[in-house]
């Protein structure tokens, strides 16, 4: 029981932090608004996909832009974590009578939520440029679960690099290893149209799955194995960076 | 007494490198110890294992009569450890940092608590301010009131006054001597010899991984001789017949014009000295006695060490 009041105890820290910088929280959310403007605006009228008119590419690239805030938030998460070990704040934590993954898991929960905060501002942008969406409710539901998992996932992976980083440039660097993949994925461009081996690639990773499951639910459509690929990965990659990051965590 | 902290033997390798080699410490309830030694000599490192941040490779520290690496919950409950940067929230308010503290050691009202000890502190004006535009001084004594929820037997200070002014400083010392009054354990590292001085009931030189001395300050000093007479004197002519008046002394020359005297039995040796110079008619331009500093036991023991 202490437990989860400790973890609240620590989210609720940081949630202040949140709440106080909001200088931090636009630049996180500025990015992809940007680039979703830019991507609609003026790469959108270029782009050719099958089965997606000019106008409806908003609809098509949302979800990618989506993620992009979830990445951008993460390079967010990592100096958070990166500047409690740098400062002395772990090693107080750490000798205070309470459960050692609690500090880590407080992190997770107010992380999550900063990025769904962030990623929710993104999608207001997103419908006030024409983004519409015919999924119903569980559509709707199944779409912001993956999304949360995504967030929980890379909020995961950035603690072992968070812990590991000797500075905060270098903690933050994490990101775009994350903001790579997306781009080598069918988040602004299908696939098909990407030189072959890459192509392979950027069928198979994780991001692909998780853009093509959004995508499909909130075009009210089926989402095939995507969600199940989208799911695996995520528990895959939360778990394993769990493990990592809780036992570097033990040694800084 | 039973001493409240007791550490056994511990060793411990960075890589390959010998950082921690069997040491060992005493401390007596109620007591401060002051871990004396520069930077890179290894007291965090022992300080983390004492307080369980950080296994030993061999060895073993007790606290209260627990093993640490055994008992650390319990140890936990005993103790708070405040690490070298002054380990508070920078975004947060003072009474946040504390009462953020007070529900995690699970106080029975964590509200009050934190009020309490800003008034304790000084600190009440700057409650509402973020930390992060507070003076060094401020922090420290923040950080000492961190360290104070749930009221701990034992508190673990890291270098508490690096880089503090001197009267912030002063005041620090005046809360940890307050503190010492009240019953509380304090065992502090620091790389200042006149800290040591001030503050501890026994110091430990640890130097290259080593207890090399440990004792009271007193008898620290005494490791260092006795006291000294400087004496100079305005040409070499009269050092030089001086040196042949004082054969009974032990005389250390420091350059052409000034000597150093031990003194055996202090202020009636240096009335021994200035009447036979005197009587002889060698009247030195300054004299001074010097009393050993910290600083002279730290040289000698060190260059000992290394030898």
């Amino acid at each position: 029981m202490t437990f989860i009041t400790d973890t609240f105890t620590l989210a609720g820290r940081l949630i202040k932090h949140n709440l106080r910088s909001l200088d931090t929280i636009i630049t996180v959310i500025l990015m992809p608004i940007m680039m979703l403007l830019l991507m609609v605006y003026l790469f959108g009228g270029s782009i050719e996909i099958p089965g997606v008119s000019h106008a409806e590419y908003v609809n098509y690239v949302l979800p990618g832009i989506l993620l992009m805030t979830i990445a951008t938030g993460s390079a967010y998460t990592a100096l958070r974590i990166n500047t409690d070990k740098l400062s002395g704040m772990f090693d107080r934590f750490k000798s205070l009578p309470i459960s050692k993954s609690a500090v880590l898991n407080g992190q997770a929960v107010a992380l999550v939520i900063f990025m769904m905060t962030s990623t929710l501002i993104v999608l207001l942008v997103g419908f006030l440029i024409g983004f519409r969406s015919q999924a119903n409710f569980a559509e709707w539901g199944l779409a912001i679960l993956i999304l949360m998992g995504f967030a929980l996932a890379i909020t995961w992976l950035s603690v072992p690099f968070a812990l590991a980083a000797k500075s905060v440039d270098g903690a933050s660097a994490f990101s775009y290893l994350v903001l790579i993949l997306l781009f080598i994925s069918s988040a602004f461009v299908p696939v098909t149209g990407m030189p072959k081996v890459i192509q392979v690639f950027a069928e198979n990773q994780p991001v692909t799955h998780i853009i093509q499951a959004i995508r499909q639910l909130l075009t009210a459509q089926p989402i095939g194995n995507h969600g199940w690929i989208a799911l695996a990965w995520i528990i895959a990659i939360t778990l394993i960076s769990y493990l990592l990051g809780t036992r570097i965590y033990r040694h800084v | 007494m039973t001493p409240i902290i007791e550490v056994k033997n511990i060793k411990k390798r960075f890589k390959k490198q010998l950082v921690l080699d069997s040491v060992s410490i005493e401390v007596q309830p109620g007591s401060i110890y002051a871990l004396l030694g520069a930077n890179g000599a290894g007291k965090s490192t022992l300080l983390k294992i004492i307080t369980g941040l950080l296994d030993s490779d061999q060895g073993n520290v007790l606290v209260n009569n627990l093993t640490v690496t055994k008992d650390l919950r319990q140890v936990q409950q005993l103790f708070s450890f405040s690490a070298q940067t002054s380990s508070v929230d920078d975004i947060l308010t003072g009474y946040e940092n504390l009462v953020l503290i007070a529900k995690l050691r699970h106080v029975a009202h964590p509200k009050q608590l934190a009020l309490d000890l800003l008034v304790q502190f000084k600190l009440t004006d700057a409650a509402k301010k973020r930390v992060a535009d507070y003076s060094g001084g401020m922090r420290r004594r923040l950080d000492l009131a961190m360290s104070l929820v749930g009221n701990p037997e034992i508190l673990f200070l890291d270098e508490p006054t690096t880089g503090l002014d001197p009267s912030s400083r002063n005041d620090l010392w005046q809360t940890i001597r307050e503190l010492k009054s009240q019953g509380k354990t304090i065992f502090l590292t620091t790389q200042y010899l006149e800290e040591a001085d001030q503050l501890a009931d026994k110091i430990g030189f640890l130097g290259e991984g080593k207890i090399i001395a440990t004792g009271t300050p007193s008898e620290m000093k005494h490791l260092a001789g006795s006291e000294k007479l400087q004496l100079i004197f305005l040409t070499s002519e009269q050092l030089a017949q001086a040196q042949t008046l004082l054969t009974d002394f032990k005389v250390q020359l420091i350059d052409e014009v000034s000597i150093n005297v031990e003194l055996p039995d202090s202020m009636q040796s240096v009335l021994k000295i200035l009447h036979l110079l005197s009587t002889n008619e060698i009247e030195p331009n300054t004299f001074q006695v010097t009393s050993p500093t910290l600083d002279d036991v730290f040289l000698k023991l060190t260059k000992g060490a290394s030898l």
